[in-house]
């Protein structure tokens, strides 16, 4: 359903009426029509689990959906498995990549569309066609290359390439930007246009609404498994959508008051960590984190704030070496032990920095998962099930996880409502200091300020928090005191009010800024200039 | 020990690797797809059985194959729909089969032929015969290759050729026709094979049929080529060994000749020295027929080289939660 106001000038290249589609209880669509006109990039917003990726897999025919009808140039496509979708010229690039590791690029792109049962001739083509398509997209990949050697950057490009190889008019990315850094991302987008040049359609599926302002010529927004609306990107702004998107206002900025920080929570010094190749992973850090503030720790990833994190947290890896002293509210707090226990109990919260793998048993309900590293707390080897039920379902309520059902997996909730159930977890054991590792990666505009709201409270109320963030956004509007990080060493302290986005990237990519004044300190190529309010 | 020695332990060394061979590609084909296959040991069985028994009554070997085929076959497919259409447990289902296997073969064979579970003992055209290649005896004057030619290559079941011919086979299947190509994607990430528009079930279905198919040459060559018959339990493990051996081969056609062969050797070294006499210590006959076992269990521990196992291999595929 094109609102008035949409770019309809070009006939539709897509049209979907009435898609629904459930998951056992989740009804992931309900009802929706869609109109894509061609030659156009169409970005798709909407909260974590608002069902975009289900709706855009059922256009590729991944998943069938229960009612509805595809359309694809006016006709109906008759879409009912990927194959009938690449016949009918769309290509899908998934949030989750649909590479096989081992195979090298040429392998991965000529799979499933060979020309025939030998498999010399389909090789030599698909070399050819590589050859033209990275000349004509700017898409290089070495076509012998195995994909698992490859950086995520060049392993989307094959996916990218599968899709142009099956000559692909329709080119579906969903969340292609969340684990590309910034340059890989400005170019992708210009390969996006060079396809929109040439009379493609794209349709790109992103958190990120300044990539949405950026790129795109019309924009849908779904919530809770509707499509909500579609508008022509330049007749709306960033605040609009997000309002659209959460059903309510949304402050793109976060309000906080000025710190008053107390007393040194946590005070390390000359922190070391050699890991077991014998790599010198942190060298020497130190650091203090006082009640009361939030030190964001800024850097590109790998950097060394994983193992800062994992130290602390009492899990170092296995058969590193960690020397240095800390002290925990001016206790001595042993660095070499690997006790997660001893350090909850000594006050320390955490939230990890891969929700999935160290924050949650993914196959555990919620409830059980509300109480995991608080199990011993009772002191009695018997759970009451019951008190942990119902205390679980208090934190869901007020953490608005959803659905608020404690007995659902954790796996079954979006990423956004997971990460809300480990934060809830965490800050409501009531920490004095708080690891907080990339609260918000992949989760969308509404949880990430609810999530950075929380975070504030729980700073005014007296706790210290180290929060580690590659999102330079994030960092600028939490911290109340920023450090970068660069090869596992602290490169400089900076207030964020007296700084800038320049001046931090460059101390991300390890450049002495002394003597540079920020104005005039040449921006990495990494790092983009973070647009003024948009999160 | 002289050369006349050597290439009898030789002979009877790839005689012993035939069935190992066979059950290890059976086992390739199958885990490559992506389907674990604890099994293979039962099927063999099962085939060995069936062929058996058909040998014995029609009294054609051919038909006693075709049968141990059948038989192998229909394994499989029980595997397959657990495994695959209804995405059960493989181990469990493998483990099944086995169980299944032993006794349905003790249980018909008795009722059958009241031997104690034995087939009746066969001979002439209800077993396979040997066959003597072209120009052995003539080549045989050649110093050293000629006996070598003569003794070791020459002479063996048709299986045994079968078996040899599989290995290339296999490898130009699996790394130069489009069905190896998505044969091993199905392994290794069955998500893409659907995306790229293709079955992931069919392709299994398929790596599952022919893995029935070559435990079935196995395990009718255990009864009819090696044995003259079928006795309880007569795979003794092979089907063990084999997945050992395809661990050990790192899911690779020619290192699975490889592997066999030295499973195939330790075996006719310990059938021909039963306690073996090192001068100063002489081993004793158990450990020596252990040897094998051993090494499996040595393998299976992961003590030798790194395996990489295909990556999707005993995971159901599974869309929908
Ligand atoms: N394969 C599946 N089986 C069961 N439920 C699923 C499956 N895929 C998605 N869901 C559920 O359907 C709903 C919509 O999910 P979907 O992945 O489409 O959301 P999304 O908008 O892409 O979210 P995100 O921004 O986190 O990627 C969610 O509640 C999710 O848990
Ligand atoms: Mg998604």
């Amino acid at each position: 359903m094109a609102l008035p106001g949409t770019q309809a000038t070009a006939p539709p290249a897509i049209e979907l009426r009435g898609i629904s589609k459930a998951f056992g209880p989740v009804q992931a669509n309900r009802d929706i029509s869609l109109v894509v006109p061609a030659g156009t990039i169409h970005g798709i917003v909407g909260e974590n689990g608002a069902g975009k990726s289900t709706l855009m897999s059922i256009l590729y025919g991944f998943y069938r959906p229960d009612a509805g009808q595809i359309l694809v140039g006016r006709r109906d496509a008759g879409i009912t498995d990927s194959q009938s979708a690449i016949r009918a010229g769309i290509g899908m690039v998934f949030q989750h990549f649909k590479l096989v590791p081992n195979f090298t690029v040429v392998e991965n792109v000529i799979l499933g569309a060979e020309d025939g049962a030998l498999l010399a001739p389909s090789v030599s083509r698909a070399r050819k066609e590589l050859r033209r398509l990275a000349a004509e997209y700017q898409l290089d990949v070495n076509p012998d290359a195995v994909v698992e050697t490859l950086s995520v950057g060049h392993q989307q490009r094959v996916e990218i390439l599968k899709a142009l190889y099956r000559q692909a008019d329709i080119l579906i990315l969903d969340e292609p930007t969340g684990v590309l850094t910034p340059a890989e991302a400005d170019h992708l987008f210009r390969i996006l246009k060079g396809l929109r040049d040439r009379g493609k359609t794209v349709i790109l599926i992103t958190h990120k609404l300044r990539e949405i302002m950026e790129i795109t010529d019309n924009t849908s927004v779904m919530r809770r498994g509707e499509m909500v609306a579609t508008v022509p990107t330049r007749e709306t702004s960033p605040e609009q959508l997000a309002e659209l998107m959460v059903g309510r206002k949304v402050l793109l900025r976060v309000d906080k008051a000025q710190a008053a920080p107390g007393t040194p929570i946590l005070e390390l010094s000359g922190l070391r960590m050699v890991d077991r190749a014998g790599v010198e992973r942190l060298r020497g850090i130190d650091l203090t984190v006082r009640a009361g503030e939030i030190l964001g720790i800024a850097g590109v990833s790998g950097n060394g704030q994983t193992q800062l994190l994992d130290i602390l947290g009492g899990y170092p890896e296995a058969g590193a070496q960690v020397t240095g002293t800390a002290r925990l509210a001016g206790r001595t707090l042993p660095l070499s032990g690997t006790d997660a226990r001893a350090r909850r109990h000594a006050g320390i919260g955490n939230i990890p920095e891969d929700r999935q793998a160290e924050g949650l048993v993914m196959d555990f309900s919620a409830w059980e998962n509300t109480v995991l590293g608080r199990h011993r707390d009772a002191g009695t080897a018997l759970m009451d099930n019951d008190a942990i039920r119902s205390r679980a379902a208090a934190q869901m309520e007020r953490f608005d996880v959803r659905p608020r059902d404690p007995e659902l997996a954790a796996k079954n909730f979006s990423g956004g409502n997971q990460q809300k159930i480990v934060v809830a977890r965490e800050i409501e054991s009531r920490p004095i200091l708080l690891l907080v590792g990339q609260p918000t990666r992949g989760v969308d505009i509404g949880a990430i300020e609810f999530i950075h709201r929380r975070l504030i409270e729980l700073r005014d109320a007296g706790a210290a928090i180290l929060l580690v963030s590659v999102e330079l956004d994030e960092i600028m509007a939490l911290s109340d005191r920023i450090a970068v990080m660069f090869d596992g060493c602290i490169m400089g302290e900076r207030l964020p009010d007296a700084t800038s986005a320049a001046e931090l990237g460059l101390l991300m990519a390890g450049a002495s800024p002394s003597g540079i004044p920020p104005e005039q300190g040449q921006p990495d190529p990494d790092e983009r200039e973070p647009a003024k309010g948009v999160i | 020990m002289d050369y006349a020695t050597i290439l009898q332990i030789l002979d009877s060394a790839v005689r012993l690797m035939t069935p190992l061979l066979l059950a290890c590609l059976a086992g390739l084909y199958s885990e490559r797809a992506g389907v674990f296959d604890i099994g293979l040991e039962g099927k063999m069985l099962m085939a060995a059985f069936s062929a058996a028994a058909t040998a014995a009554v029609t009294g054609s070997v051919w038909l006693g194959l075709v049968a141990g085929i059948l038989a192998a076959v229909g394994m499989s497919l029980i595997h397959g729909l657990a495994a695959i259409t209804f995405r059960g447990n493989q181990l469990i289902s493998g483990v099944a089969i086995n169980f299944l296997a032993s006794g349905l073969t003790v249980l018909l064979g008795q009722s059958w032929f009241a031997l104690g579970g034995r087939t009746p003992s066969l001979e002439g055209a209800a077993r396979f015969g040997s066959i003597t290649l072209p120009g052995a005896e003539t080549l045989r004057s050649i110093p050293v290759l000629g006996p070598f030619y003569a003794e070791v290559v020459s002479g063996h079941t048709a299986l045994v050729y079968v078996a040899a011919l599989l290995v290339p086979g296999t490898w130009w299947l699996l790394y130069r026709t489009r069905f190896g190509l998505r044969l091993r994607a199905v392994g290794e990430n069955p998500a893409s094979v659907d995306t790229a528009g293709v079955s992931v079930p069919r392709l299994r279905w398929a790596a599952v049929a022919i893995c029935g198919m070559l435990t079935g040459l196995a395990g009718a060559y255990l009864a009819t080529g090696l044995s003259a018959g079928f006795v309880k339990e007569m795979t003794a493990g092979r089907g063990y060994i084999a997945l050992a051996a395809l661990i050990f081969a790192n899911w690779r056609p020619w290192r699975a000749l490889g592997a066999t062969f030295l499973f195939g050797l330790m075996e006719a070294v310990a059938n021909r020295y039963p306690e073996l006499d090192m001068g100063f210590v002489t081993i004793p006959s158990m450990v020596m027929s252990a040897l094998p076992y051993l090494l499996t269990v040595i393998i299976l521990a992961g003590f030798i080289g790194r395996a990489t196992p295909p990556r999707a291999g005993g995971e159901p595929y599974v869309k929908e939660r």
